[in-house]
This record gives C-alpha cells, structure tokens and sequence, in this order.
C-alpha cells in the first residue's frame, strides 16, 4: 500500500477576514483538508515575501496567503499592497522554477468559511498532483555541499 | 617594528574577476604603507606564489587573509579550507566571496545549461566535436584531472568559518584603508578586535542615507531601464522610475552610483536587520507601486498592477544581482534533484 503524499501548506491568514472565515469553518463543522497550518497576521499586507521564501525552504510544500476581498481591507489598502507584492513574487518565483500553484493569494471575507475550505482542499489536491518540495534535500542538497577534505600537509 | 616580526598577509582570488585585487592595489600611496607593515605570504596576483609555498607553512601562519571570489569548483574550496587552516584571520573580500555576486547568478540556472552556453551553443564558439571539460581524462600519459564544477556557487563562508566580511564590487579605497588599519592597529598594539562575523568597512544603514538626491513620496506609474531615461539630476532616481536598489542595500559607499544618475545596483548587500536582500527589495519596490485601488474589480485590478510588473524584465536578476548565494533559497530549482 502505497502512502499518500501529504502536502503542507503554511497559510498567512488576515486578522479581520480569512481567518475568521477559517474560524468560522471550524466552529461550522466544515470537513477540509488538513494540509493548512494557519499562521495568524494582522493584514495580508504584513507578510513579507521573506516569510514565504522561508516557509519554502524550510518544509512547505505551498504557501497560501489569504486576505479580505479589495474595498474591504481594515486598514483600508493593505490587500492591495498584498497583491501587488504577490504578482512581482509570482514572476520572481517562476524564475525560480517553482511552480505557479505552490504559492496562492486569495481574498476570503470573514463570513466564507466553506469557499476558503473548498480553496484548501483544492490547492492540497494540486500540491499533491506537484509533489513534494523539500527543497533542502532535494534542491540544495549535493549541490557542492559535500565537504572536500582538508589536505594534511 | 625593530626585531618584531612583521604581520603576514595574503590574498587570493577564487572564482572573482580580479577587480579586488585592483581595489587593494587602489588605495594610492597607502599601498606603500601596507608593503611596510605587513610581510607578504601569498598574493598570487602581484607576485609569484605556489600553492606549496602555502603548504608549507605552519597553521595559522597567515595573519590576515583577505579572499576573495565566490565557491565556484572544487578547486575554490579546497583553496578556502586550506588558506582557512594557515589563516589566523579570514576575511571574505568583496562581494563574491560575502554573498556570491555575479558568479552566484548563474545560480538562476544549472550547470549543465552553463556548459552548453560555453562550450556548445554560442555564436562565437567553434566546437564540433562538442568537447566539454571532464573531471578526469585518459590519455596515454596517465590520467588529467580537473576541478569539479559545482550545479550552485557558494559564498566564502557556506564553504568555511569566516571571521570578518567586506562588502563590495569592489570595496571602496577608504573602506579598505580602514579596515587594514583597523586590523594593523590589533596585531601591532593590541587594540581589541572587532566581534568575530562582523561587516567591516560599511555603514548599517541604507544608500539612500548617503544618497544626496531629493526625496519625496515614492509613486511609481511605471519602470524604465537605464538607456530609456534621462534621469533628472536632481530627484531620487526610484520616484522617476528607474530601479535603484539603495533602499535594500547597505551604505558605505558614499551613494558613488545613485549620485552619478545609476541607479544603486545593490553591491554591498543587505543592511543590518535584513536576511534576503532580493526579497526586501522586491517587497519594498512592489508597494510603491502605483496602480489599482480598492475601487476596482478583482480583474481589473490584477491586470493593471501586472502592467505595472511587466515593466521589470528580470526580476530575480535585478533584486538578487549581488546576493543569490546569500539569498533563501540560494539557487532556482530546476525539478531534476540536481547534484
């Protein structure tokens, strides 16, 4: 028997909405997929492409980052700050050959629970079909990491 | 000095273009000064020493060694262990052997793709046999051996402790002079030394610090690249379009590009605070950009801000011009398990 490939998602949820709409799946029984370790951020226009860079090397398999639909932002634009970083991350990343569906932006309000669980389960189905990451072992690994040997003289 | 024996030092290049050994011998009349106060070990830019005349001396011999140039070959890193073992002091000199530089670009691609551009598929290459370099070769005489290539480019220290880091390309004269002073100053009256792994001969701040153009609210419409503008002299060259990668980049250079209408090209790195140099830029450039607000529809808005992006041509070769090997994820994946 053959294991399933188990995709993991870090998720950037925003405050005032997607993570709400996540608690809100939760406290509606919504069965989703597990793959999304949600991490708490007080606007989608908080996250640093560092973050997503780090989460990539250190173990994800995809990042999700989730905010409330333009025209809503609690801080009124920090959304569109968001995107705006997210479509010159996407054209770097695919310079980075890594692939468009390992890093997703959507806009979830606080009362759509059940489309940011469809989108969970639909991205873990495509992180599946993409296959693991593992960039340490897989990406870095061997790459003239191997020690050369001190010549004793 | 009287009986006191003089400080050693040496330099050496790996995969570098030999601009810091230049850099060094730019410091004017100081050279003359650096000749007087140190002896000189093993410099195989200026004068002629072998490999075993390094072998030859007895561990942490060396008392200062400035290397420069990144990881590139097997060769490289086994010159960086070795002049490690001699050195009492390693300083990863200038750019590529701090955070990989122009070498580390070619981290953006594989060195299969490398070796085929060389050696294969180029307009100025004549190679129909399509011979490439091998690590090992039979020939009637025995067996010939080169360096391994390796798929990514490291810096200095993904290869070996380094004590100190001089940013640049190349570091700037007075930067220089003040570092051997500094370094001068501890072997020869015993000042303290500054904290092992610290960056030496550069601010901790950004360029625009020293940067003397005028500043205002950065709204940018749309990217230009250096040849399509003529710059004003006197605005800051990031609010009139053209990429300037002072914002992201550390001082101590005096702002030399910015100040003569080039944008900052990020050569001496990250400032203090910051991991990914390429990462800040790319965040910090992205919410300055003017286009799309809350008012528009979700399509309308994306395809407005992408018209904005499409302007940048190479995104990951701009923001990490300097700093790939340094960067998060250090190299592109190329989906082969390269090795």
């Amino acid at each position: 028997m053959s294991v399933q490939f188990e995709p993991v998602i870090v998720g950037f949820l925003c405050n005032w909405c997607s993570y709400r709409a996540a608690d809100l799946a939760g406290t509606a029984r919504i069965k989703y997929a597990p793959n999304l370790r949600p991490i708490r951020v007080m606007c989608s226009g908080r996250v640093d492409p560092q973050f997503v860079l780090k989460a990539l090397l250190n173990g994800a398999d995809g990042v999700l980052i989730a905010g409330c639909h333009p025209g809503e932002c609690h801080y009124v634009n920090g959304n569109i700050k968001a995107l705006r970083r997210f479509l010159l991350l996407k054209k770097t990343l695919a310079q980075w050959g890594i692939e468009e569906e390992r890093v997703q932006l959507l806009w979830a309000s606080a009362s759509e629970g059940i489309y940011l669980a469809e989108k969970v389960n639909t991205m873990t189905e495509e992180l599946r079909a993409l296959g693991p990451l593992r960039w340490h072992d897989k990406v870095l690994g061997g790459n003239g990491a191997q020690p050369i040997p001190v010549k004793e003289v | 000095m009287g009986a006191k024996e003089k400080p050693k030092l040496a330099m050496y290049w790996a995969s570098a273009c030999g601009g810091c050994e230049i850099s060094v011998l730019n410091i004017h009349e100081n050279i003359l000064t650096v000749d007087e106060v140190f002896d000189i070990v093993f410099f195989p830019c200026i004068a002629d020493f072998k490999v075993k005349d390094l072998e030859s001396y007895p561990d942490g011999y060396i008392d200062v060694c400035l290397f420069n140039g990144a990881i590139r070959n097997s060769e490289n890193e086994e010159m960086a262990n070795l002049l490690r073992k001699k050195s009492k002091i390693l300083v990863a000199y200038g750019s590529c052997a701090y955070e990989g530089c122009i070498p580390a670009l070619s981290n953006l691609t594989t060195k299969d793709a490398t070796f085929d551009k060389v050696y294969l598929n180029n307009p100025s290459i004549d190679n129909p046999d399509g011979i490439i370099p091998q690590v090992v070769t039979k020939v009637a005489e025995g067996e010939l051996t080169l360096p391994v290539f390796y798929n990514t480019v490291k810096s200095l220290d993904q290869a070996v402790d380094v004590d100190y880091y001089l940013p640049g390309c190349p570091p700037e004269p007075h930067q220089i002079w003040a570092v051997l002073q500094v370094v001068v100053g501890a072997l020869l009256e015993g000042n303290p030394l500054p904290p092992a792994g610290a960056i030496l001969g550069a601010g901790t701040k950004s360029v625009c610090e020293e940067c003397e153009r005028e500043k205002q609210e950065k709204c940018i419409d749309r990217f230009y690249r250096p040849y399509q503008l003529d710059p004003d002299p006197d605005q800051c060259l990031l609010e009139q379009g053209i990429i300037c990668m002072g914002i992201a980049t550390r001082s101590g250079c005096g702002a030399l590009c910015p100040t003569v209408g080039m944008g900052c090209r990020g050569c001496y790195g990250p400032p203090d605070g910051v991991i990914d140099q390429g990462a800040k830029m790319l965040s910090a450039i992205a919410s300055v950009i003017n286009a799309g607000d809350e008012t528009m529809e979700d399509d309308e808005l994306e395809h407005v801000i992408q018209e904005v992006i499409d302007t940048i041509p190479d995104p990951a070769g701009t923001f990490y011009r300097f700093s790939m090997a340094h960067s998060i994820l250090r190299r592109v994946k190329n989906g082969k398990g390269d090795s």
